[in-house]
Order: structure tokens, then sequence, then C-alpha cells
């Protein structure tokens, strides 16, 4: 199972944003995809889950255009975690994930024995099952990040996009939830994450794409594409690596001036 | 995932009073429509209503007499008032709970599209032209419908349909036809036709007659179940367009077809009771707190509480003094008390 975005361009009000971008995600791996604020990371995203209609270039699932998948279709292959947010009502941990059997159901079914089955699996899973009578609006950002990510598994799809699943949570979060993705991962699902800490892909991701200038200039193992000159070329500023004793690449930390370009 | 939920017990039921609560709101509005039926200037004891539908049916024998009377009292004075109230209650209270979904805000009216103030403004127009009472109602009918659709029209034509244009749509097509009710309360005749605006606005029930009921009654009944039918739909939406798209939600159909079954039935009630202020703003937040905010729930038991909202405000309206009071003052002043009382409970939701 595959989606795969070929050439994209796109433009907002006359400013290209996306000037021939390329990406795809498979199931079973876990890509990070890195650019500075405003790069068009979420614009990407959004024409692959087809919420976005690109100006030109093709977006396909499973090789097939993505034009011919009805949206019930696509939301049981492909499923959207959003960057997390405050819902306007205090539904029920529950509830949000519940609301990921929609696409199984149809909206006028109520969800069966079977579709609450399974989403206290996906919630025991997670970790989150004693969470589940909470309101959304009241548990803390990792857990409604979580919650979100239940509901993406409730609809059953194997590649989960997610817009900035890391933002606002705090660093014991942020590690738990990327060692989550990793597991996930592992599990046979793909997972595509977008960040701009260079930092995060450097443990756990299998990929890492750059986006720079609206174009993917590197996709590969962190190994090759994460270098000082990569992040340079993203940010505009001078890292080093750090590396362990036995060679291992630990982090990245900036060094001397900002350059302004 | 299959697999993970047949390998873990799966304790997934909610608990005993969360599953029974849903049954409240119902049993309120039967209660309530009985005791509409039985409390009044003559009144009745509260089974004699049970008792005369029994007759009626054939299950009970009564005398003639005695059915004679109680088939004047309930059917042809009582009966027509209670259907008005649970039909424009159960109708503004599920239009209520639609939009606040539909536009992620719980502080959201029926009236937020301008429909009661083109149906305002139509029923002012159709008193000023001493029309019958059938043009007074077709008027402000067909004006609410105008209003709304002015609204949604500059928002797709000025916002491609966005939340925000849609409000701002709203704002200025509410506008628009306040301003033309103000115009025509100008124009009308100070001694005759403006104090008649000026009651109408303030809303009444005892104007409805077994035949507007009946007219009004299917498409009101038809957009009360399509909202209904709308829940799971707008617990998506109330997410986010995104994501409802993503869920496989369709979200513009979603959307327009809740803002046309709002319209309809809100224009409805203002046509058959003139207008009635805070029961769609209200009674959705006193059912969230009864049954949660999932509208698949919550969508029914509004309407379900709406009735009894509103026959129990009627009976306020009837039988406090001894000339009637416009149910639109009622309704004010028992919503605002009963807002700020759920106001804290309700907060929850707002952080």
């Amino acid at each position: 199972m595959s989606i795969a975005a070929r050439d994209i361009h796109f433009a907002y009000r006359g400013r290209p944003v996306l000037t021939g971008a390329s990406l795809a995600l498979s199931a079973g791996e876990l890509v990070c995809l890195l650019g500075s604020n405003g790069a068009g990371k979420s614009t990407l995203l959004r024409i692959l889950l087809g919420l976005q209609r690109p100006g030109r270039g093709a977006v396909t699932v499973d090789g097939e255009p993505l034009a011919g998948w009805q949206r019930r279709q696509l939301a049981r292959l492909v499923a959207y975690v959003p960057q997390v947010h405050v819902a306007p009502f205090p539904y029920t941990v529950r509830q949000v994930a519940l609301m990921g059997r929609l696409p199984a159901t149809g909206l006028l079914k109520a969800p069966g024995a079977a579709d609450r089955a399974c989403v206290q699996g996906i919630l025991e899973h997670l970790g989150i099952a004693h969470l589940a009578e909470r309101a959304y609006t009241e548990i803390s950002g990792g857990e409604r990040q979580l919650t979100l990510i239940a509901r993406a598994l409730a609809q059953e799809a194997r590649l989960l996009v997610m817009d900035e699943p890391l933002a606002g949570l705090d660093y014991g979060n942020q590690v738990r939830l990327l060692d989550r993705l990793e597991r996930l991962a592992e599990e046979g699902y793909g997972v595509l994450m977008t960040t701009h800490d260079p930092n995060q892909p450097l443990t756990g991701c299998q990929r890492v794409a750059l986006l720079v200038d609206g174009r993917i200039t590197a996709d590969g193992h962190p190994g090759e594409v994460l270098t000082a000159a990569a992040i340079h070329l993203l940010y505009g500023v001078h890292v080093e690596l750090l590396h362990a004793t036995d060679g291992r690449r630990l982090a990245f930390r900036p060094t001397g001036r900002r350059v302004i370009a | 995932m299959a697999e993970m939920a047949s390998t873990r017990p799966a304790p997934a039921t909610a608990p005993a009073t969360v599953r029974t609560r849903w049954l409240v709101a119902p049993l309120l509005a039967l209660a309530a429509t009985l005791a509409a039926l039985s409390f009044g200037r003559y009144p009745l004891p509260p089974w004699e209503p049970v008792r005369f539908l029994l007759a009626a049916a054939g299950f009970v024998s009564m005398e003639p007499d005695r059915y004679a009377l109680l088939y004047n009292l309930i059917v042809e004075i009582r009966l027509p008032r209670v259907l008005a109230a649970i039909l424009v209650g159960a109708s503004l209270s599920v239009s209520g709970a639609a939009y606040q979904a539909l536009f992620r805000n719980p502080l959201v009216s029926p009236g937020l599209l301008g429909v009661l103030a083109g149906a305002s403004a139509g029923a002012a127009l159709g008193i000023l032209l001493e029309g019958h009472w059938l043009l007074v109602q077709t008027s402000a009918f067909v004006m609410g419908l105008a209003a709304v659709g002015i609204g949604v029209g500059i928002a797709h034509l000025f916002g491609g349909g966005s939340i925000i244009m849609l409000v701002l749509g709203g704002i200025l097509s509410g506008a628009l036809f306040t301003s033309l009710l103000t115009m025509v309360k100008y124009m009308a005749d100070p001694y005759s036709q403006l104090p008649a605006i000026v009651y109408w606005l303030m809303g009444s029930l005892g104007q409805a007659s077994i035949d507007d009921m009946a007219w009004a009654a299917l498409p009101m009944l038809a957009g009360i179940l399509m909202l209904c039918l709308m829940g799971r739909a707008l617990d998506a939406l109330s997410m986010g367009d995104d994501e409802a798209r993503a869920l496989g939600v369709p979200v513009t159909a979603v959307r327009l077809t809740t803002i046309a079954a709002a319209t309809l039935i809100s224009a409805l009630t203002v046509s058959i009771a003139g207008m009635i202020g805070w029961i769609g703003l209200v009674v959705p937040h006193i059912a969230r707190l009864l049954v949660g905010p999932g509208n698949a729930r919550l969508l029914p038991a509004a309407a379900s509480l709406g009735a009894a909202f509103l026959l129990f405000a009627d009976g306020l309206a009837r039988n406090l003094f001894a000339t009637e009071l416009p149910i639109g003052i009622v309704t004010e002043l028992l919503g605002i008390p009963v807002f700020l009382l759920v106001l804290r409970r309700v907060r929850r939701g707002w952080t």
C-alpha cells in the first residue's frame, strides 16, 4: 500500500509554494518531512490527502489516480492526523476515536458492538483506555495527539499522514510519541510526519525528506540526508553535528552567527 | 485492527446512567404535553386527556356529554396550541444545536444566518399590506428563506463558503432585513398596523389554528428528522473541515443540507408563532448536560427538551396572569436564568 505525489506544483494567491515536489509513503515506514516555516509542508500533506487540488502534478493511491477514489474508500486507506487542536465541544476520548469508524459505518448508521470493541482495543493498544470517558478538551496535548491517532487507527487506514504531531508537546511527550510512531511503523503502518526540528528524525526515522524552495531536495536515509550543509540550506543557520565516540550521530547544535541570505 | 480487537476483552459499554439518560428528555416532553392538555381556564385532572384518548380510540367508554366537552376542550381548543408548542420548540432547539455544531460555536442560535430577521421583516410587510393571515405567514416564510439565501450567497461569492464568511454573510443579511423591518414599521399606520406588528414580533402560539398546524407539521417533522440524522456527520464536521473530509464526510453537502433544513423549520416557526427567542440557544446546552455533546444523541434530546421547554413556557404565558403574556417574553425571562444556571457546567467545553 502506498501513496505518491509526483511533480506537484501549487501556488497560493499567485505566489508559488510548491514547484515540482515529489514524495511517496509506503506501509511500514516512518518518514519525516523537514522544512522551514511556510515552506509548504502542510500544503504538500493536504495535496497528498486529496484535501487540496494541486495546480499541476499527480497524486496516486496504490498506483490509481487519487481523483478516481471515493472519499469514503480513501478514508479506509489513508488517515489524516491534524495538529493538536481544541475542539469546540467536550466530546469524550472514546467519542473522538469512534469518529474514526465513520468510513466503515457510513454517516447514518450508529457504531455497533464491533466498532466499539475495535475502538476499545485501539485505546488499550495506545495506552489511553483509562482516558476513554474523559473530555477531549480537558486532557493534555500529548493525550490529545494520541486520541487523534486512535481515531486514525480506527479508520483501519494503513497510512497515517500527520501534520506536526510533536508541535506543542513537552519534551517527554515528544520522546514518547516518537517511540509510539516508530512502533506503529514496525507494526506495518506507514507514517508521514512533518517537523521542523532536525534532531527528531535522527532517532527512529527510516527516511527523511527535505522540502526547500518548493521541491524535495533530498529524500533518503537520515544518515545521508541530514548533513550540516543540508540544515544550512533548510534553515539558513550553521550547525555542527555532534557524534558519539562510536561514530553515531547524536544531535545538531547551532554554531556561529546566523546568516541572512 | 480486527485482530487487535479480538485478542483483547472489550468492556466498551458506557455506564448505565449515561445509557438511560437519553430517556429523560422524551419523558419530560410527554409529561409536559399531558400537563398542557390538562391545565388552563378549565382545569382537568392529568389522567383525563389520557382517558379521552383511550375513549376516542374505543378502548374505554365515556358518556357522550363528557366526551363532547372534552373533545371541544382538548382537540379544538388546546391541541392546536400544544402541537404548535411542540413543533416550534423542537424546531428551534434542534436547529440551534445543529448550528452550534456546524459553526463550531456553542453560542450560536438558529438566527445566525438571518432567518429570524428575514421572517420578521416578511411578516411585518404582510401586516402592512393588510393581507389575510395566510399572506403574513407566507411572506414571513419566504423572506426568512430569502435572508438565508442572501447570507449564504454572500459567503459563497466572496469567501468560498468558509465558516467565517457564512457568519459575516449572516450578519450582513440580518442587518439588511432588520433595516427593512424598521422601514416597514415606519411606514405602518401607528394606530392599527404598528401595534399589530409589535405584538406579532413578541410571539404567540395562540394564532395557530389546527389547519395551520396541519400544513406546517409535515415539513417541520421532516426537517427535524433530517437534522437528527445529521448527528454523526456534524460530530466530525465540528472537529474541522479537513478532518471531516479525511473521515469521508461530504462536507459541503452536509453543511448545505443542515442549513437548508434548519432554515426551513426556523422560518416556519416564525410564520406560526412569531419571534420566540433564546430557546434555540439555551435548550441545546441543557440537552448537552443531559446526554453529552455527541450530536447523534444531542439532536433528538434537544428536540424533545425544546418541546417540553416551550410547553412549559406557554403554560406560564397562559396561566400566570389573567391575560395571556406574549410567549417570546416568557422564553426570554425563563431562558436567561436557566442559561446562567447551566453556564457553570457548560463552560467546561469552552476552553
